[in-house]
């Protein structure tokens, strides 16, 4: 029997660990995938105070050896169900029952899909979701980025240095992604934007071989030549499965003020999954503490 | 581990049980992997031959063992490749990756 566990090993889930272990708690933290959660995917991390320009990777790995350090115990295990009400928490993995007197979901979000004819069946096979991750795949190719925000913008400039030309296509007027990035990636001499344009279909035979994108003040189609696209158009939660006893919004986070506390006693929830208006790494290092505390001072009434 | 060139790789892999991994400096998952190759080193690096390859300074290598998405981590006993992944692995994989000659002994 732990005295937590934390759902999740991503920069909210991490932290928590780390507030628990400190705080004396006997910690497990199981994860599905990777440790590090979204924050890998930032190239580099230029908003995180005391530590400007550090990769994403690297405070990932940080993280990881600092939570590891100290104890805590980090499982990759797939969930498959879990039961949140009542004393003890059971969670059931591919691997066996799981049990604590505390959980903390910090389940953290995932990227959100286009939902266009085309999409799903070149995903992983010229449709990518990380550029950190699958870049070098397209060394010397023609490339779409959707989105506007930083992740779009960030893409699009580790592209730029790979591939012969990189296409940022964005729906609204003005980009959301920070300005000194934004002015970055307009001095690449092999990126093109194309804006109020949204995409409406990926065709290709054997691979993808073209995208095309409608304009959406003038009704204009346009069809560029591709091999391959990146979507960075934000991300949404998955908590379906805590859903049966876990309050969630009507888009999937976890319904829990700035205390973490969920509707059910001894669940907290911490970091993107969390119903909250900025969702930022020092936000969710925050949730990270103030979670793991609230688990504690909850243990020891 | 300086001027590794193909004939000295097929070398170092030719005699029991290696664990290549092939990364690069910007490749964010490869750096997440970097504390797990080292634990398991400590761990196994006795028994098992830990071998790290930089796809872009040795991309010839790269190419001939078939290598499109970083990171890939390839066992290789007595120079035969037995198994393969790609992206982060935890440890207990790469020790399932090169226990199974002997598990299926």
């Amino acid at each position: 029997m732990n005295d937590l566990i934390i759902i999740g090993a991503g920069t909210a889930g991490l932290t928590s660990a780390i507030y628990g272990v400190r705080a004396g708690l006997s910690v497990k933290v199981i994860e599905k995938a990777f440790y590090g959660g979204q924050i890998i995917s930032t190239v580099s991390i230029e908003n995180y105070p005391g530590m400007p320009g550090i990769n994403g990777a690297d405070f990932a790995v940080a993280l990881y050896n600092q939570a590891k350090s100290l104890g805590a115990n980090i499982l990759y295990e797939k969930i498959e169900s879990a039961t949140l009400s009542g004393d003890i928490k059971k969670i059931v993995t591919s691997n066996g029952v799981h049990q604590a007197k505390t959980v903390i979901i910090a389940t953290g979000a995932k990227p959100r899909r286009l939902g266009v004819p085309g999409e799903e069946k070149w995903i992983g096979r010229g449709v990518a979701f990380c550029a950190t991750c699958d870049a070098p795949l397209y060394r010397g190719k023609d490339i779409a980025v959707v989105g506007g925000g930083n992740v779009a913008i960030g893409d699009a400039i580790i592209l730029s240095e790979l591939c012969r030309t990189v296409t940022v296509i964005h729906r609204f007027p003005v980009f959301e992604a920070e300005q000194l990035q934004l002015e970055q990636a307009k001095s690449k001499t092999n990126v093109q934007f194309i804006t109020d344009s949204v995409v409406r279909e990926i065709t290709g035979d054997k691979k993808i071989e073209e995208i095309t994108a409608e304009n959406k003040l003038n009704g204009q189609i346009t069809k560029i030549p591709i091999d391959g696209v990146f979507v960075a158009i934000g991300s949404e939660p998955d908590n379906s499965m805590f859903a049966s006893e876990i309050h969630l919004d009507e888009m999937g986070y976890v319904i829990a003020g700035e205390d973490c506390r969920t509707n059910v006693p001894g669940v907290f929830a911490a970091g993107d999954t969390r119903t909250k208006k900025i969702r930022q790494i020092v936000t969710a290092t925050a949730d990270g503490s103030v979670s793991a505390l609230a688990a504690k001072e909850y243990l020891s009434i | 581990m300086s001027n590794l060139t193909k004939e000295n790789f097929e070398n170092m892999i030719s005699n029991g049980m290696s664990l290549v991994d092939f990364w690069a400096e910007w490749c964010g998952y490869c750096r997440m992997l970097t504390p797990v190759i080292e634990e398991f080193q400590s761990k196994h690096g006795g028994e098992i031959k830990v071998i790290k390859i930089n796809v872009d300074s040795e991309r010839e290598l790269a190419g001939l063992y078939g290598v499109n998405t970083l990171p890939t981590l390839v066992v290789f006993k007595d120079g035969e490749e037995i198994d393969r992944k790609m992206g982060f692995q935890p440890i207990e994989v790469l020790e399932e990756m090169t226990d199974r000659p002997e598990r299926n002994a």
